[in-house]
């Protein structure tokens, strides 16, 4: 098995997903050293909280110029797929820009409340090896308040007030709002998924 | 469509789950991995570790059975119980808990709620409340419910509280009806509808449940995101695939394990 680094860059859930990476029977690194995440042949970014701290992170540790770069698989959990995109409305922080778009506070309306907290359906809006074995409708888990609204790269959609991404994909670049670290069978798929991935 | 959820409680103590009535005549139930595995098994969508002596005692959880459940479990978690400052709640969220919940000690110091939402977000900020009727009509808070000696009376009218904890940053709430509570007579539908009226962040029900038609019931009159039960899964009363399968029946957007 090649070699997995899950960036530490801050956030509370970096064990969760370790975690979930060795119930597939993979033993990952948490590093914040740039030569070992830049020796990794995978990469994992999770994040919780809010952008600003993770973005403030990365360019501390001086990974951001080389996470847009990379040509390494690479898979952003949470605020790590919001910190992908080029720019957040939460704290007016510039992202990666690594996939184009912004990540928004999501609409609420009448019986939809933030944060959006719980499971949720997926709806496939793309042919991909990342989603082997996982169904149309199938649900997984989300907890937050902002999102991607409108991108060409989504490539699973859930429904909250409105359609948004659950999963993105462009390249090497995997990104997912749901925590496939707690979304059971599901997200045990999904990183499974990541693991085998040979992005073209 | 978001699901509604379905919330196992287990208390703990002493780092096992125990069971008792109103907090009194504990009796083993078991291990902690164990129980949270047959629940995760059986298809709740979420659980919830309460340590039942934290608050009581002055003291906060332990954060070592945290970390063992974290690795185990797939589905979210939160852990309430004497968590009083924002490194206590560190220590729990670094350990692997998705969520903290707070009850007394936002009671006592309502500025936790700010500086836990500051901190970590208020997506892992729960503000649980136990409500009970006082004779004059009102719904208000009640503290250091954990030992029925020690609970207290509190001025603070629940809906008020309801109200100031969202204002403060709190991601969920969750009112305990302790009118309800243990007797299995149903949710308390008024008090929640009331809630749910100017609750406008996620909002779990908790106290009352005896049957699968109380869940349908709370979900569809007092518009939870999701409710909570502790006894009649840990008595088997309510088998949680069963549950689920009422629920969908009725027409309630629910996860199938």
């Amino acid at each position: 098995m090649s070699s997995l680094v899950i960036i530490d860059a801050g956030g509370a859930n970096l064990g969760s997903v370790r975690a979930a990476f060795q119930r597939l029977g993979v033993e990952p690194e948490v590093s914040r050293d740039p030569a070992r995440i830049a020796a990794a042949d995978r990469l994992v970014l999770p994040g919780v909280g809010a952008a600003a701290p993770v973005m403030a992170n990365l360019r501390a540790l001086g990974i951001d110029g080389f996470l847009r770069e990379t040509r390494k698989p690479l898979l952003g959990i949470c605020i790590g797929m919001q910190v992908l995109f080029e720019r957040s409305d939460e704290g007016d922080v510039q992202g990666l820009g690594i996939l184009r778009g912004e990540v928004r506070r999501l609409p609420m309306a009448e019986g939809i409340r933030l944060p959006h907290m719980g499971w949720n359906r997926l709806r496939k809006c793309m042919v991909s090896p990342l989603l082997d074995g996982i169904t149309d409708a199938a649900y997984a888990y989300f907890v937050h308040s902002y999102g991607v609204i409108d991108s060409a790269n989504t490539m699973l959609e859930t429904r909250h007030g409105r359609a948004f991404a659950a999963a993105v994909t462009h390249g090497n670049v995997v990104g997912a709002q749901f925590h496939p670290e707690r979304s059971s069978a599901l997200g045990a798929r999904f990183l499974r998924n990541f693991l085998e991935w040979q992005p073209t | 469509m978001l699901s509604r959820r379905i919330i196992a409680c287990l208390d703990v103590r002493d780092g096992r789950v125990v069971k008792g009535i109103r907090f009194r005549d504990h009796r083993d139930m078991g291990a902690i991995e164990d129980l949270a595995l047959r629940y995760r098994n059986a298809g709740a969508d979420e659980l919830v570790f309460y340590d039942i002596t934290a608050s009581t005692q002055v003291r906060a959880v332990d954060v070592d059975w945290v970390r063992r459940v974290s690795d185990l479990l797939d589905i979210p978690f939160c852990v309430a119980g004497g968590i009083d400052s924002v490194e206590r709640a560190r220590a729990v969220l670094h350990a692997g808990a998705d969520k903290i919940s707070i009850n007394t000690p936002a009671l006592l110091r309502p500025h936790l709620v700010n500086e836990l939402a500051g901190e970590f977000g208020s997506q892992c900020v729960v503000v649980g409340i136990d409500s009970l009727r006082d004779a004059d009509g009102e719904w208000r808070v009640r503290s250091h419910t954990g030992d029925p000696s020690a609970t207290q009376a509190h001025a603070r009218r629940t809906l008020d509280w309801v109200v100031e904890a969202q204002q403060r940053g709190a991601g969920e709430i969750v009112v305990n009806c302790m009118g309800s509570d243990g007797v299995r007579g149903g949710y308390d539908i008024a008090q929640l509808r009331a809630v749910r009226a100017v609750c406008e962040v996620p909002l779990v029900a908790s106290g009352g449940a005896g049957s699968c038609a109380h869940f349908v019931e709370v979900i569809q009159q007092a518009d939870v995101d999701a409710a909570l039960a502790a006894s009649v899964f840990h008595s088997g009363a309510i088998a949680i695939p069963r549950l689920k399968t009422v629920l969908y029946a009725n027409g309630i957007a629910v996860r199938h394990a």
